[in-house]
């Protein structure tokens, strides 16, 4: 029954970015991971996995929010929240307005009041268009006011990150947001909250270091790259090329760090299945 | 205030003689008792702590250690702790909540280590956890910055009631060097990194980002280390003082309403109008 209804939604997917995108039959695009090049068309109907090698190509915020939200459940929170410019850093105000225009993001996060096969909860999602899904001011607040919105409501937590961890162009401010979620986190579930954290490649630094770590169920896509300390900085530090599949969610499983594995098309059930077993009581 | 460049003031907290974790521990602590391990993996030495008396009170004390001579730095990876030395400092501050002790901690690293055992350990979630867990303790923490305080690794240490920072120590999103790299590609530009970065003292005071700036003596502390001691005493007993006036609940309360206020109230990302 949901698998039919599941199948149908990705269907709607499709037509929907085909109308919106003039997404042609004919185009191919390449697998930056496998080289091989596939139609456009079983890009999407794959949710932006490659048909070959299954690689998890990124994608935005909202595309992530529409592939496992019920229809018409999405209400957005806090969509206003900008960056701020504590360092007065050249050119930062110029780049942060471009990427609004071109990804129509205020800044890296989006967060959004949601159901799940009827299960309500809050989530976020960090998007790595926008300045790779850096954390700067306006991520941890929103971070932080989306984990208290939860709070507040009594309902669960869902985050998605996908980034390169705090923002340099803010400086110790986007390092002080580690400390803000973190924070927020450890409230909300000492409260009796629960915190499913979602790794998307690739999340590295601050985000690894803070709300990502912190789920009381860590889940992630296949092949994402995680890690504190960036591949190339750690060949640098240790003068040696990094042995195939370091750092990717595999690696995290086989190494304690994570629940499981989930492909992008098991999002729905599989946030479903965890929804349905922390309500209390259980479901009749 | 300002007689130093921030460049210089990266190189002043930098110095090889200047007082670290050891040593402030051997000078304002009595009744030492070393604790090492992490009862999970292994002990590492980039992290210092144990309990002592601070003016007769027990006390925790956790810092980053680089190690003075050749060898003393490699036992402690020149001050860049692994997981192990995050599970460490966080099985300690356990102990000093359970114990009802006072929490002091001195930051002084380059930054947590990027290396494969690190990475293969879970870095980023034992500082992770390092964060979650010093956000609730209720009992006073008291973090003193001493010389570089370099990212994540140097927070895993500072979520503390009273951050308060040396006058020419830095503290800083990343080493101005790794900043440069990322944002410019070229670490070679890390002095400009330095000034525009906000790292020293007197910026992150004016930020609210550190509570207090101490005193250091002309020239910087490594030029008279009995005087640095005497004002970070004198720091010390002001601030826990100050905390001791605080219950349990409200101190946690206290430390949480003051990090997640950081990085509100701040000037806009906007475009300068044409």
């Amino acid at each position: 029954m949901n698998r039919t209804f599941s199948r149908r939604r990705d269907r709607l997917l499709v037509y929907r970015s085909m109308r919106e995108n003039k997404l042609s039959s004919t185009r191919r695009t390449k697998c930056p991971e496998c080289g091989e090049e596939s139609a456009d068309l079983e890009w999407e109907r794959g949710l932006q996995v490659c048909p070959r090698c299954a690689f998890h190509s990124p994608i935005g915020a909202y595309y992530r929010l529409s592939t496992i939200l019920d229809p018409g459940s999405f209400q957005e929170l806090e969509e206003k929240l900008v960056p701020a410019d504590p360092l007065a850093f050249p050119g930062y105000p110029a780049k942060v307005a471009g990427l609004a225009e071109s990804t129509g993001l205020s800044d890296a996060a989006v967060a959004a009041l949601g159901r799940v096969e009827d299960h309500r909860a809050v989530f976020v999602v960090l998007d790595s268009r926008f300045l790779m899904g850096s954390m700067g001011t306006a991520v941890g607040e929103k971070v932080t006011r989306a984990v208290e919105h939860a709070e507040k409501k009594k309902l669960p937590l869902v985050i998605f990150s996908a980034s390169g961890g705090a923002r340099m162009q803010e400086g110790i401010f986007s390092l002080m947001q580690m400390a803000k979620t973190a924070a927020a986190i450890q409230r909300f579930q000492s409260r009796g909250g629960l915190y499913i954290s979602c790794f998307t490649h690739p999340t590295t630094g601050g985000v690894t270091a803070s709300f990502a770590s912190l789920g009381d169920v860590i889940l992630a896509e296949p092949g994402a790259l995680i890690g504190f300390a960036g591949p190339r900085v750690i060949e640098q530090t240790i003068g040696e090329k990094l042995p195939e599949g370091f750092q990717r969610a595999e690696y995290l499983l086989d190494h304690g760090f994570l629940d499981q594995i989930v492909p992008r098309d098991q999002w729905r059930a599989v946030l479903a299945q965890l929804l349905a077993l922390h309500e209390k009581g259980g479901r009749t | 205030m300002s007689r130093y460049t921030p460049e210089e003031k990266v190189k002043l907290a930098r110095h090889p003689d200047r007082p670290g974790t050891a040593d402030f521990i051997q000078a304002l602590f009595t009744d030492f008792f070393e604790q090492r391990g992490d009862r999970l993996c292994r002990e590492d030495g980039s992290i210092l702590g144990g309990i002592a008396r601070f003016h007769g009170r027990p006390v925790t004390v956790v810092g980053h250690r680089k190690g003075r001579s050749l060898e003393e730095n490699l036992v402690c990876n020149f001050g860049m702790p692994g997981p192990e030395g995050y599970r460490k400092a966080q099985r300690l501050m356990r102990q000093a909540e359970k114990f009802g002790r006072p929490i002091i901690t001195f930051v002084d690293t380059p930054g947590a280590y990027p290396g494969t055992e690190a990475e293969e350990r879970g870095q980023g979630e034992a500082i992770a956890q390092c964060l979650a867990l010093m956000s609730a303790l209720t009992v006073p923490v008291i973090a003193v910055v001493t010389g570089e305080g370099g990212s994540g690794g140097a927070l895993a240490l500072a979520v503390a009631n009273r951050v308060l920072m040396l006058e020419h120590a830095v503290y800083s999103v990343l080493s101005p060097e790794g900043f440069a790299s990322i944002l410019w590609k070229d670490s070679s530009r890390a002095g400009e990194a330095c000034s525009v970065m906000k790292l020293t003292a007197q910026d992150l005071r004016r930020g609210g980002i550190v509570q207090g700036v101490l005193r250091e003596p002309e020239g910087g502390a490594h030029t008279d280390w009995e005087a640095v001691f005497r004002t970070v005493d004198a720091a010390l007993v002001k601030e826990l003082a100050a905390l001791d006036k605080l219950k349990g609940p409200a101190l946690a309360k206290q430390r949480y309403d003051m990090f997640r206020a950081m990085g509100q109230d701040l000037p806009l990302a906007r475009e300068e109008e044409p």
